[in-house]
């Protein structure tokens, strides 16, 4: 893959002509759409750095994949007549105005189709959305080629026969949800990758931040679109901090606060704030709030655990999921105390309500380390380390073991 | 995520299958392959040779050591594999239960999630 400086260029508008295309031939023909618009981005690879580049990039890229569009269907036979008609009603191609500002938002739309996995659709968005190499996707994956190719082809074949025009738009909130959760579990994946000797693969959340901007620039009224990107650029920003020079993983209470990217969670809380004001926090505002207040704070110590712990109940109460009661304990442990913490999580155990026995054990094994209750904290830190299928996580935990040993 | 299907083989299981029955598991091996590389969910499958075949390394006083193997003293060994990329702990499941191996009694197939991968081809 070339570095051109055009490249940023080129992956930024490869979305929003893929998306013009399917606007017109419906979503049916993605497969054909995205050959044409992988050719314009060849063709501009080509013949920008010989010819300078041109003006208007998108309407030169629309027009050049549109042209291919064309090429394809006069090689087409049986529909020649038919489809050359359809192209000469075609307004003219180069008019940018026509291309509103949400088409990489519909494109999303479109890759969270409901009839496809999760798997499926976050494959797909890192295609046809961001703009990603079969290659550049396998590679984040750790996967043959082959199997990524498979992944975006069955993605491809779901929504043809889930019907060939992909719904038209109930109105801006359409499928958002799925689009900000296929935005999240890219990010997450990037960021914790849950496999792998890497503790982060920078560039899925990278892609997955890009994607955020742009839901957010779309639709900055949203709460929870404003809530996901400012969660993501917080957890980010912390990125430095979060490894040593070997790459295992240092916990939050014992990062250098000053490796933390301030900018970034400058920017980050002031999106937060600003969304506060427009509505009802969601999950993802909510666990910004807590993310803002970590990053906020110069210190452990001086952390505002009790809001903290005030947003976790929030959390609990909003979403029902146990893994934010789970997470709450930890800040029920600074607020009231590690046995405190410790009841907490052994009365969701009672409860059956929490089966990720690797989280519980990993959370204990903390409370209990700080409660005093040093062997049964070793017990539960190996215990922790055993069920973990990521490497760093492990050694982690199994360092945090020995340390109790000694 | 990726997860191998570990078979696990008793010889002498094997060797008392009739032709018929060798067959039928020969068959299921070829649907079951052909099945999972058209859904994208295999990535590779080996199967290993018997254990009078097999040698094992091992230190002996500090320094590697070769003797005849298998390493575990069992009646089953492994008897070779399948690494898939499925959804879900329940979806590799589900295909081991499809392998032949999963209906004949003294046999049995071991799923492991994996935790890190490397290679030419990954």
């Amino acid at each position: 893959m070339t570095h051109a400086p055009d490249e940023d260029l080129l992956r930024a508008h490869a979305p929003q002509v893929l998306a013009a295309l399917l606007r017109r031939y419906g979503a049916g023909q993605l497969d054909v759409c995205e050959d044409a618009v992988q050719e314009a981005l060849l063709a501009a690879h080509r013949q920008w750095p010989r010819d300078g580049r041109p003006d208007d990039p998108f309407a030169w890229l629309l027009t050049s994949a549109r042209r291919r569009m064309i090429d394809r269907i006069r090689s087409d036979h049986h529909r020649r007549d038919r489809e050359l008609a359809y192209a000469e009603l075609w307004q003219p191609l180069a008019d940018a105005s026509t291309v509103h500002a949400d088409e990489s938002i519909w494109l999303l739309r479109l890759c969270c189709h409901p009839a496809l996995s999760r798997t499926a659709q976050v494959t797909l968005t890192l295609r046809a959305v961001a703009g990603l190499t079969t290659a550049q996707i396998a590679h984040a994956y750790l996967l043959p080629e082959a199997t990524i190719a498979q992944r975006i082809s069955r993605a491809k074949a779901g929504i043809r026969s889930a019907g060939t025009n992909f719904p038209p738009p109930l109105g801006p909130g359409d499928r958002l949800d799925q689009v900000l959760d296929v935005i999240y579990v890219m990010f997450t994946e990037g960021h914790t990758s849950s496999s792998g000797t890497d503790p982060s693969d920078i560039r899925l959340s990278d892609e997955a931040i890009r994607l955020g901007r742009l839901v957010h620039e779309v639709q900055p009224d949203h709460v929870e679109t404003a809530g996901l990107l400012s969660l993501m650029i917080l957890t980010d920003a912390r990125r430095a901090a979060r490894t040593d020079a070997r790459g295992a993983l240092i916990p939050l209470d014992e990062q250098d606060r000053s490796l933390w990217n301030r900018d970034a969670i400058t920017e980050a809380t002031s999106i937060l704030d600003e969304s506060l004001t427009r509505g009802t926090p969601g999950p993802y505002a909510i666990q910004a709030a807590i993310a803002a207040l970590h990053d906020e704070a110069p210190s452990t110590e001086t952390t505002d655990w009790p809001q903290i712990l005030a947003l976790y109940r929030l959390l609990d109460y909003t979403t029902q999921n146990p893994v934010a009661t789970l997470n709450g304990a930890v800040a029920e442990a600074m607020v009231h105390g590690p046995e405190a913490g410790l009841s907490t999580i052994d009365a969701l155990v009672d409860l059956g309500r929490i089966t990720d026995r690797k989280r519980i054990a990993a959370v204990r094994a903390h409370l209990l380390e700080r409660a005093g209750r040093t062997a049964e904290a070793i017990e539960e830190y190996r215990d922790a380390a055993q069920r973990t299928l990521s490497i760093p996580e492990r050694d982690y935990l199994t360092a945090r073991a020995r340390r109790l040993e000694s | 995520m990726k997860y191998l299907i570990l078979m696990h083989v008793d010889p002498e299981v094997m060797a008392s299958l009739s032709l018929e029955q060798q067959q039928t598991i020969g068959d299921g091996h070829q649907a079951f392959m052909a099945k999972t590389t058209e859904t994208g969910e295999m990535l590779s499958t080996h199967a290993l040779g018997a254990p009078s075949q097999t040698k094992v390394v091992r230190s002996r006083n500090g320094r590697p050591e070769t003797v005849d193997g298998p390493f575990a003293e069992t009646k089953e060994f492994m008897g070779g594999y399948y690494l898939l990329d499925v959804e879900s702990e329940e979806r590799a499941i589900e295909l081991a239960s499809e392998l032949p191996d999963a209906s004949i009694d003294g046999l049995a197939l071991e799923i492991r999630p994996v935790m890190f991968s490397a290679g030419a081809d990954v």
